[in-house]
């Protein structure tokens, strides 16, 4: 499978009820960006959020991912970041 | 204790603000080490800088301290705060500054 694909499904199996996108913005399969949403972040700190995502797919680094940005938000969270 | 991890562990209790980074402060070899870089330089604090290049056992040992995959790692008063992402993040909301205190 695909490793953006792959990411994908990790990411949901660990955060319960997220809509997970995986970018490739520089296009080499290897610098990633995952934005996660989820209602699960609230009352969680940045940390974390973060901490909770990359457990999940720490495995994908001693392969071919090299880095992956992310971005944490809640449904509400993500809906005014859309507005701004 | 590992020898690594002794050293990290005191280099982290002996430095208010601390980052492991690939390259150092004048030549960061990785975008991400540079950006952290250039928002604590912004931020005109005090810090020191390990170079994870320099040091095999330290790229692998650092990730095992941290539990944390990827670098670069900064660390304020001997807590993690987190990765280039984070402290971006953290910096742009001020709340980098408070941790800091500056």
């Amino acid at each position: 499978m695909e490793l953006k694909s792959e990411l994908k499904k990790c990411i949901e199996a660990a955060v319960s009820n997220s809509e997970v996108t995986i970018l490739d913005p520089r296009e080499d399969g290897m610098h990633l960006e995952a934005i996660v949403v989820s209602d699960i972040f609230e009352n969680m700190t940045l940390i974390q959020r973060h901490r909770l995502v990359m457990k999940a797919v720490e495995q994908y680094f001693n392969k071919q991912l090299h880095a992956l940005s992310l971005k944490t938000f809640t449904k509400n969270q993500f809906e005014e970041s859309n507005h701004e | 204790m590992n020898e690594t991890l002794k050293k990290i562990e005191e280099d982290i209790n002996s430095n208010k603000v601390i980052l492991f980074m690939k390259g150092n402060k004048l030549m960061p070899q990785c975008g991400f080490s540079a950006r952290v870089v250039h928002i604590l330089d912004q931020l005109n604090v005090d810090y020191e800088t390990r170079d994870v290049l320099s040091d095999e056992s330290l790229r692998e040992k650092i990730k095992e301290y941290s539990n944390w995959p990827t670098l670069p790692q900064l660390y304020v008063n001997k807590e993690f705060i987190g990765g280039c992402d984070i402290v971006s993040e953290l910096y742009q909301t001020g709340e980098l500054q408070k941790i800091i205190g500056c």
